[in-house]
């Protein structure tokens, strides 16, 4: 069996790190540290290839001009430089771009947020229920994820079609938590798993009723699987493009829309790239006040 | 009135019995341990006293009111789990609290209870702290605080010393008795360690495959075992296949094969013809100069097969005339001793007839 914790860690890819050694409390040998180079540098070749250069790439292209055909001005014209805050100054002279902003954050909210509600009961009955469906029950789970996620999506538009709620909101609301569901559900579930049950007995002997166990027990050492099932909801939702364009109505559009837009229909590349490093930004910034918020505190009695 | 009455309590699961036609009684203010090997039946009972699991017949009655249908949270009885099970994500102070809370007391009770509680263990300076920066036998105290923070009428201890290391466990074991009397509680612990339960109980149950074997005071249990498990389990114990001569009258003859006669105190069970097994502890086997002439009941002639030196003692093993090895105790602290027996060395060994006892199959 998979463990989940592991799949769910690619939240964060890029950061590896080999701390096994340092667990055992002894210095690690140059072998070893020879052996954790050649571990990490395939992958952190691949980040720094196909992650890290495009991002610095998008970094200048949004600094840059539109060219005549679309594509980009060379930084250099004539020995001048032709870089410029252009596309900044768009993005920040029109309340139309803050609005879809805006709304993205709303919709990857309310997703995160209904994801949660359905997800922890389920996550909860699977972890806590007998063993032995427990494979059964995590496999049910992740089989929508063998089909094409377009085909899932044309076959929301069937299903809401002839319900006259295709093109509205709600459709777009109802294809965010469908897809992403699953995301929330396993690292719930691998979380609330590795609950030790003595806890909740030791809370029952202590005087604490089935409410308050959940309140007090449960709740509170569920939330990193609660923070990284939204992180892993809430992210891709934020720049989830296909689902607006296909069961969303002209007002529905998000940012990953407005984004693809840039590059695709309008080849307004600079503009594309503003957006995407000011998303990037928004959701960095979400996430450090994230980590702050939830950051350990000493508790007071 | 007992305290707690177990009466008649069997539990299932699936084919086997965990607890089967289980009676006990256990006084107010008593230390009352349950011994016996894993798997014996211990842990059901507990779980069964504590409101995590119910009889399948017979009932648990709690000063006299029956417990059955009380749910965990509602009965005056806190467990001190194995694994200590501290809310990992509580300090010190939230975790011994928790309790009081539960229970809706004002926080200014709460404030000083807790200070006292925590006094009371010794952990006051640790109030603020986590669960995982303490040490193995500051988590214990911390375990124990929480369970008798709230006083309730029984106190469980589920193996609550199996984590901790040698010296540590020692320490601990004297501080729940100094404890346990000090605040008066009634303590049912659970053990499979037969020192432990030796060392802190007033009375220790002895179970074995769901049944409970023997019931008494350490030193009854230890000196008078009523049969062949209760003798084995607890401490090291000479066992010689036996089969009665004569069962009246104010001496029990019994005889061992290729042996002789060895004369015991009479017990109830004891009928002539009948065989069994008669058990003495080692440190009751006194060893002296095969020649010497030797006053007591029992003496037979032997070979001291080896010794093992344990510092404060040396165990010998001596083979008798039948082929039977027995072991013998030498306190190192015996005047006049010089050394170690020999191996091969002729040697008496004799006891008297009190020392041990018949245990019939």
């Amino acid at each position: 069996m998979v463990r989940w914790s592991e799949w769910a860690g690619t939240v964060a890819p890029g950061f590896i790190c080999v701390t096994e050694s340092r667990q055992a409390g002894r210095s690690p040998g140059p072998g070893e540290n020879l052996q954790k180079w050649l571990v990490s540098l395939p992958p952190t070749l691949f980040l720094l290839a196909f992650l890290v250069a495009p991002a610095l790439l998008m970094v200048v292209a949004s600094f840059q001009q539109v060219g005549d055909f679309g594509g980009l001005l060379p930084v250099l014209e004539n020995g001048q430089s032709t870089l410029s805050l252009e596309a900044y100054r768009f993005f920040f002279g029109d309340w139309i771009y803050a609005e879809i902003f805006l709304r993205s954050f709303l919709v990857a909210t309310a997703t995160t947020l209904l994801c949660l509600l359905l997800a922890y009961p389920l996550a909860l009955l699977i972890a806590t229920g007998g063993k032995r469906h427990r494979d059964l029950l995590v496999l049910l789970v992740i089989l929508p994820l063998a089909s094409n996620f377009l085909i899932r999506i044309y076959a929301w538009m069937i299903v809401l079609g002839p319900a006259e709620l295709l093109y509205t909101p709600f459709a777009v609301i109802v294809g965010m938590v469908y897809v992403h569901l699953p995301f929330m559900i396993l690292p719930l579930y691998t979380n609330l798993e590795s609950h030790d049950p003595a806890l909740l007995e030791a809370a029952q002997d202590l005087g604490a009723g089935a409410w308050t166990r959940f309140w007090r027990i449960t709740l509170p050492l569920s939330l990193p699987g609660v923070w990284s099932g939204s992180a892993l909801v809430f992210i891709p939702v934020l720049g989830m493009f296909a689902i607006p364009e296909l069961l969303g109505g002209t007002r529905d559009i998000l940012i990953g829309n407005l984004i693809k837009e840039q590059f695709l229909d309008n080849r307004d590349w600079p503009l594309g790239s503003t957006l995407s490093i000011l998303l990037t930004a928004a959701v960095l910034l979400l996430a450090w006040l994230a980590a702050w918020a939830g950051r350990p505190r000493r508790g007071r009695a | 009135m007992a305290l707690l009455e177990i009466r008649k309590v069997s539990r299932r699961f699936g084919n086997l019995k965990a607890l089967d036609d289980v009676s006990l009684s256990i006084e107010a203010g008593e230390f009352f341990t349950l011994l016996g090997p894993s798997g014996c039946g211990k842990t059901t009972l507990l779980r069964l006293i504590a409101g995590f699991d119910e009889p399948d017949s017979g009932e648990v009655l709690l000063d006299a009111q029956p417990l059955a249908g009380i749910p965990a949270e509602k009965r005056p009885v806190h467990t001190v789990f194995q694994s200590y099970a501290l809310f990992p994500h509580m300090t010190v102070a939230q975790n011994v609290a928790f309790p009081l809370q539960m229970a809706g007391k004002h926080p200014e009770e709460i404030g000083r209870r807790l200070g006292e509680v925590l006094e009371m263990v010794h952990l006051a300076d640790k109030a603020q702290q986590f669960p995982n920066e303490l040490s193995g036998g500051q988590k214990q105290r911390v375990a124990l605080a929480r369970a008798l923070i709230n006083k309730p009428r029984l106190l469980l201890l589920d193996e609550p010393l199996a984590a901790l290391d040698a010296k540590l466990r020692e320490q601990i074991t004297s501080e729940l008795i100094a404890l346990q009397r000090d605040v008066g509680i009634t303590f049912v612990f659970v053990t499979h360690s037969q020192q432990e339960a030796l060392a802190v109980s007033h009375r220790v149950a002895v179970m074995n495959g769901g049944r409970v074997e023997q019931v008494g005071a350490p030193e009854q249990i230890y000196g008078f075992p009523r049969n062949r498990f209760v003798a084995d389990f607890i401490g090291t114990i000479n066992l010689l296949p036996v089969e009665v001569r004569v069962a009246g009258g104010d001496a029990l003859r019994l005889v061992a094969n290729g042996l002789g006669e060895i004369v015991s105190t009479p017990v109830a069970e004891a009928s002539t013809g009948q065989r069994g097994a008669y058990a003495v502890r080692p440190e009751r086997v006194r060893i002296f100069s095969a020649g010497d002439v030797c006053e007591l009941d029992n003496h037979f002639q032997g070979t001291v097969n080896e010794h093992l030196y344990l510092g404060d003692v040396t165990v010998y093993k001596i083979a008798l005339d039948n082929g039977a090895v027995l072991e013998a105790l030498l306190a190192n602290s015996t005047s006049g001793r010089t050394g170690f027996l020999e191996r091969g060395a002729v040697v008496g060994v004799g006891w008297h007839r009190s020392a041990g006892v018949y245990l019939r199959d």
